[in-house]
């Protein structure tokens, strides 16, 4: 006797019949029977082997018991939030598997996930900030207008303050590219989309690599100066071994006061695809800043404590880098001779006059996102005076 | 610290080690002191096993006769897999061919697995019981009984390439070669197909038997819901544990006396056998 049938016409187990047994087994339960009948001529010489590796019994050559193995596999099987709901500490037994997919208990722990708790990652923000950043991305070579460097070349001199601020910039891109490369693959895959904005962030400053080095080494000029002091400010960034301190150092404070800097150099910029390339970059690490404000913001908002910690990091990278020079004396020369535009004395002094209104509007504009953090004004301006003076 | 069960088993695959190393751990965990030993076939295994060198051996059907020969009094098959019951083996021919039936052999030549496969050679050349026939072994791990697919896959290939007549293997590899590609799809028929055979168990003779029944109830209480447990039922390619039994084990007998494989003391008589 048989609950149920199922006729496979000529499909063969050897060719996709055992979908449709799966099928008409699915609903039934453990213990019922299935016939399966068919024209296939070796139905019932794989129809054996077939039931046998999966748990079932077949009974007079064509009829199947089911077995209970499927259902066992699955029995303690869960939902890994939803497609749309991020939980607040994700299991590194979920691995890999997607968001709202479910389960197999068992299979590899994810050991490196060790950013696993929403409070430490996650902001409402980053579905938005990754849609886009990938609506956004641009095409380095056809988003500038490179024949307009050919047209009117820079004197010499001038064309070499671009090149030793290109020269700083690439370096500074470089670092801000290794930094979430660290962090990003520490970062539980349940956070799907902030683990996106973060490939996002770190093929947008490849990017901004690609068209600093382009544009410094158009005019055949070797590239400028790399000072110990610039590199030993961004050595402790990528030594910053905690993500959040590592995300407030990097993109609250550093790429925050960029947005000063590349608003300077593209405002000042002594030739069309200079401040075009700036006015770009800005709208990408624009970006990266809303990402971090966010994340820190909610992080702070779960564990307030964590203002000390982050205030901590600030001073000790301040002490680390006291007897350091910061800022490469030729790197601020350039910016004057950038934002003069001429050797003439009165350009420099308004060159000078420039640079010096652009590091207080760097001051401002950190004190802004600190005060948005949760730090008092009076805490805003000690933490933002304390920030390397080589701006990243 | 007690003694522990030892085990042995063959190293037909790279994964036997993998195998081997979780059930130790999983054993170890629920209380049995457990270890193995790996070997290159399985007439060593057997003899190992007679003479008390190793508790339980996992035993081919074919290494489970020898057992049961040389040690009549004792020999027990205590647990088996639940794919190890009622398997058969085929005797395929291309679609094209002339052959319909054992009878339209004669003359002709089949392929079959390593001369110690139980499944691509004893049972399905017990079935043809005909002399009339050329058989061409296809050699591939001698001594594992047939547990490497290597022979039954070259026999499967020299039959699409029309270098032997007919080729017998087990119904799982049939569907196996057809749904890869080794047999063409529709391009082999079935001519003949064995009864119901068992195939591998768990065997003992003289082994300790507090811990041989600690060690089966351990094997017949794994859930196949278990996290834990489920990888290495996959593995060995199992859903779940079964008491051993002897029911299925005859076609076998019957071959190895007709081809003169092991006498009626187990000892090996196969002409030309070397694992």
């Amino acid at each position: 006797m048989t609950d149920s049938v199922i006729d496979l016409g000529v499909l063969g187990l050897d060719a996709g019949g055992h979908l449709l047994i799966d099928r008409a087994l699915a609903p039934m339960a453990p213990g019922q029977r299935l016939r399966v009948t068919g024209r296939d001529p070796h139905l019932v010489v794989h129809l054996a082997p077939w039931a046998r590796a999966r748990g079932h019994r077949v009974v007079d050559g064509d009829v199947i018991v089911r077995g209970d193995a499927g259902d066992r596999r699955w029995a303690a099987a869960v939902r890994a939030g939803g497609v749309g709901a991020v939980v607040e500490r994700p299991p590194r037994s979920w691995g890999l598997a997607p968001r709202g997919a479910l389960v197999e208990d068992g299979g590899p722990t994810l050991a490196t996930a060790d950013l696993s708790q929403r409070g430490e990652v996650w902001t409402d923000l980053a579905p938005k900030l990754y849609a886009q950043a990938a609506a956004g991305q641009w095409d380095p070579a056809t988003a500038i207008d490179w024949s307009a460097l050919a047209s009117s070349p820079l004197p010499d001199e001038i064309e070499a303050a671009v090149v030793q601020v290109m020269t700083y910039l690439i370096e500074n891109e470089q670092a801000a590219l290794m930094i979430p490369s660290r962090f990003l693959a520490r970062i539980h895959p349940h956070f799907r989309e902030v683990i996106q904005f973060l490939a996002t962030q770190i093929a947008d400053e490849a990017r901004h690599i690609e068209v600093f080095t382009r544009r410094a080494s158009h005019s055949g000029q070797a590239l400028g100066l790399s000072g110990a002091g610039g590199r030993a400010s961004l050595q402790t960034l990528l030594d910053e071994p905690d993500w959040a301190t590592a995300s407030f150092l990097l993109s609250v404070l550093g790429e925050g006061t960029f947005l000063s800097l590349l608003a300077f150099i593209e405002r000042f910029a002594p030739d069309p695809v200079t401040a075009q390339m700036a006015h770009l970059v800005l709208g990408d690490e624009a970006r990266h800043v809303a990402f971090a404000l966010g994340h820190l913001g909610e992080h702070l908002a779960l564990d307030p404590g964590y203002r000390d910690r982050l205030r901590a990091a600030t001073e000790r990278r301040h002490d680390a880098l006291a007897s350091t020079s910061g800022l490469t004396p030729a790197v601020h020369d350039s910016l004057v001779v950038l934002a003069a535009g001429s050797w003439e004395p009165d350009a420099i002094a308004a060159g000078w006059r420039r640079v010096h209104d652009l590091q207080a509007e760097m001051d401002d504009g950190r004190r802004r996102r600190l005060v948005r953090l949760g730090y008092s004004d009076a805490e805003a301006a000690e933490l933002s005076e304390l920030h390397t003076r080589n701006f990243m | 610290m007690s003694r522990p069960l030892l085990l042995g088993a063959v190293a037909y695959d790279p994964k036997v080690v993998t195998i081997w190393d979780g059930f130790r751990t999983w054993l170890g965990k629920n209380g049995l002191p457990f270890d193995y030993i790996l070997y290159s076939n399985y007439e060593r295994q057997v003899l190992d096993l007679v003479a008390g060198r190793i508790d339980v051996a996992w035993n081919s059907p074919l290494a489970w006769v020898r057992t049961a020969r040389l040690a009549p009094d004792t020999a027990r098959a205590v647990v088996m897999r639940d794919t190890d019951r009622d398997l058969s083996s085929v005797i395929v021919v291309r679609s094209d061919s002339a052959v319909f039936g054992i009878d339209d052999l004669a003359g002709l030549v089949i392929g079959t697995g390593a001369v110690d496969s139980p499944q691509a050679t004893l049972i399905p050349l017990a079935m043809l019981h005909r002399g009339d026939v050329l058989v061409q072994h296809f050699e591939v791990g001698v001594g594992l009984h047939g547990d490497h697919i290597g022979g039954e896959r070259a026999a499967a290939r020299a039959l699409a390439a029309g270098e032997v007549d007919a080729a017998c293997m087990i119904d799982s590899n049939h569907l196996l070669f057809s749904s890869e590609g080794t047999l063409p799809p529709g391009g082999t028929r079935v001519i003949a197909r064995t009864d119901p055979y068992d195939h591998c168990n768990m065997s003992v003779c003289r082994s300790h038997t507090s811990l041989v029944d600690a060690f089966v109830a351990l094997l017949l209480a794994m859930d196949y819901g278990d996290a834990s447990v489920r990888p290495l039922l996959d593995l060995e390619g199992l859903t779940k544990w079964l008491p051993g039994r002897l029911s299925g084990y005859a076609q076998l007998e019957a071959a190895v006396d007709m081809f003169g494989f092991y006498d009626a003391k187990g000892e090996v008589t196969a002409v030309g056998y070397q694992p």
